[in-house]
């Protein structure tokens, strides 16, 4: 009997364990489902109340697709996004580095609170700075350009990605730097020779956070530009493709699901490295 | 003439081994290596986070719009205004309501998953991945996902909930056009986009306190509550903080989905201060009024700031 009532209590608690699981990932997971059987699905059958909707009560299509990528502007913001992210990742690691390396090694006690200080600038919101930067992006002359972009996100992904990587410096021990100037090369030449080599994981994790980050912002994207040619993903197909009345729900869908899945994958090889940067300092063990 | 074009060839090479000496000593010395390589993100900080943010001070205290030449100082005078419109006021109370609410369900939630999350099961990765979507895709267009799903016409989550019965086949209700429906589900969907931060950071909190802790008190007799309570969650107070932390900044802030999902509607009952200040300062064009409102977001940072370097210092003691 009390085997019996071990094994049933057992059961039950995997049981319990498998539907906690399940309801939290259709929770998660079921937008980005349904992104995906709209996308195929007719517009006639989409917009039919009396049918089942989760099943293909007409023959699926390619339409919705093919009108996203040849009447919208949508491989034109998928283009743009990709330029900005490659710019923004590139000036964000000529930034970061050597600052996170300086801080890291170079400046001592008061590395680690210049390093705190920095992390802070990062909870200061977009919804605070946009109002001002707006005005200093029209002065200079870069209102409705791709180039306002380049020039302001680097402003959260700077901040971030100077505290992540001085996590990853700290980790690589002295000794090879030193044992490399023995051996002749300057402090920074040890620097570039031996500490970058070693933090190529560190740097490609900063590389996958800044694109993602660009990915999604939407605030300034949406506050500096106002032509539809020169919109990101994330900020075009809310504002251009949601419009009026008439929702093209098929494309827009389309349009969320192939801009969302994709990045997402990529970006949970290195969640955890994230992670880690998100609870250094505050929990240590 | 010669003579003195040597001696002007010879200073030249002397600077430049000047030069290289001073290049070369800079490379070598801790001290000015360490200061020139942390000056163009300091530069670029102060340039597009300190300058931006005393000019955002300055434009409150002003009376500048979208296309004007000249301002001029007016003092408190715009954040007086801001104060007495009701629609400050609701948004304000709106953006309380808010924040507080998704970071309750996101927390107790986030507790529940990252507790599931810490066995062992086959497909974790898979189900780790889809969880982590929310967080991952970019917010506006999962929030379009969800603006196809509360549609007032097509929405799947009504079908669903008549299909199995919960709701009659006359209950159809329109999630985005009630007031309280429609704070819900900018409620709901801010729990969803969060779970997952929240999950993963207190997962990684959970793995690191020792199991023979728990084997300790379950042979001394505790219960599966009792851990929970006296061992489980005083170990994981500071991690749960953090996540609070980055949960109520982000979503305090945050205008992205009110505005893809109900435009701060209807009626101005899910206006937060965020989108206001968005409506006012850049749809309508009054810059100022729109930086003083935006200003009322920066208490709640400060005070977050403040906590967390109160963990981290605390963290470093120990």
């Amino acid at each position: 009997m009390p085997a019996l009532m071990r094994r049933l209590k057992r059961w039950g608690a995997r049981g319990s364990h498998l539907g906690i699981v399940t309801v939290f990932t259709v929770f998660a997971a079921f937008p980005f489902y349904w992104m995906l059987v709209t996308t195929f699905k007719r517009t006639s059958d989409l917009m039919n109340t009396t049918n089942n909707p989760f099943l293909f009560n007409q023959p699926p299509t390619l339409e919705h697709l093919r009108f996203l990528f040849f009447e919208t502007l949508y491989g034109r913001w998928l283009w743009n996004t990709f330029f900005v992210g490659v710019l923004v990742v590139g000036i964000t690691l000529l930034l970061a580095v050597p600052a996170a390396y300086s801080l890291a090694r170079l400046t001592g006690r008061g590395g680690e609170q210049l390093g705190i200080g920095i992390f802070l600038t990062y909870l200061v919101p977009p919804t605070i700075l946009f109002i001002p930067l707006a005005r200093v992006v029209s002065n200079l002359g870069l209102k409705d350009s791709l180039w306002s972009l380049i020039l302001v996100y680097p402003s959260f992904t700077v901040p971030f990605c100077t505290w992540l990587l001085m996590g990853f410096f700290k980790a690589i021990p002295k000794d090879l730097e030193e044992a490399a100037m023995i051996d002749g090369y300057s402090r920074f030449g040890a620097f570039v020779k031996v500490v970058i080599p070693l933090s190529i994981a560190g740097t490609l994790t900063v590389v996958a956070f800044s694109f993602t980050l660009v990915m999604q912002e939407f605030v300034y994207g949406m506050t500096f530009i106002s032509f539809a040619s020169q919109y990101t993903v994330s900020v075009g197909v809310p504002t251009f493709l949601v419009r009026g009345d008439v929702y093209f729900w098929g494309s827009l869908m389309a349009a969320c699901f192939i801009a969302s899945v994709p990045i997402a994958i990529l970006y949970n090889f290195f969640v955890d490295r994230f992670i880690a940067g998100f609870t250094v300092g505050a929990v240590k063990g | 003439m010669t003579q003195k074009a040597i001696t002007t060839v010879e200073m030249g090479t002397q600077v430049a081994r000047a030069k290289a000496g001073l290049l070369s000593s800079v490379l070598d010395s801790e001290i000015w290596l360490g200061r020139l390589m942390i000056a163009p993100a300091i530069l670029y900080i102060v340039l597009l986070i300190g300058f931006p943010f005393l000019l955002a001070l300055y434009y409150s205290l002003s009376d500048i719009t979208i296309g004007s030449r000249t301002m001029s100082f007016v003092g408190l005078k715009n954040f007086k205004a801001v104060i007495q419109t009701p629609t400050f006021q609701q948004s304000l109370k709106n953006t309380l309501i808010f924040t507080f609410i998704s970071q309750a369900v996101v927390l107790v939630l986030a507790k529940v998953l990252a507790l599931a999350l810490l066995k062992n099961f086959k497909g974790k990765w898979l189900v780790r991945l889809l969880i982590l979507l929310p967080w991952v895709a970019p917010i506006s267009l999962g929030t379009i996902g969800w603006l196809w799903m509360l549609d007032s016409i097509y929405s799947i989550i009504n079908w669903i909930l008549q299909a199995v019965g919960i709701f009659g086949p006359k209950t159809w209700p329109i999630w985005l056009g009630v007031p309280h429906l429609a704070m819900g589900s900018v409620i709901a969907v801010h729990v969803w986009r969060q779970l997952p931060l929240a999950t993963v950071i207190l997962l990684g909190g959970l793995s690191s306190i020792p199991t023979d802790l728990h084997d300790a008190a379950a042979v001394d007799g505790a219960g599966f509550w009792r851990r929970l309570f006296q061992i489980t969650i005083p170990l994981l107070l500071p991690i749960m903080i953090v996540a609070v932390l980055f949960g109520m900044v982000f979503t305090f802030t945050d205008m992205i989905v009110i505005f893809v999902l109900t435009r701060g509607g209807p009626y101005d009952t899910t206006q937060v201060l965020a989108s206001l200040a968005f409506f006012t300062g850049i749809m309508g064009g009054d810059l100022a009024e729109g930086a003083a409102i935006s200003l009322f977001l920066f208490p709640v940072l400060v005070a977050a700031a403040f906590v967390f370097l109160r963990i981290a210092r605390r963290a470093e003691v120990t």
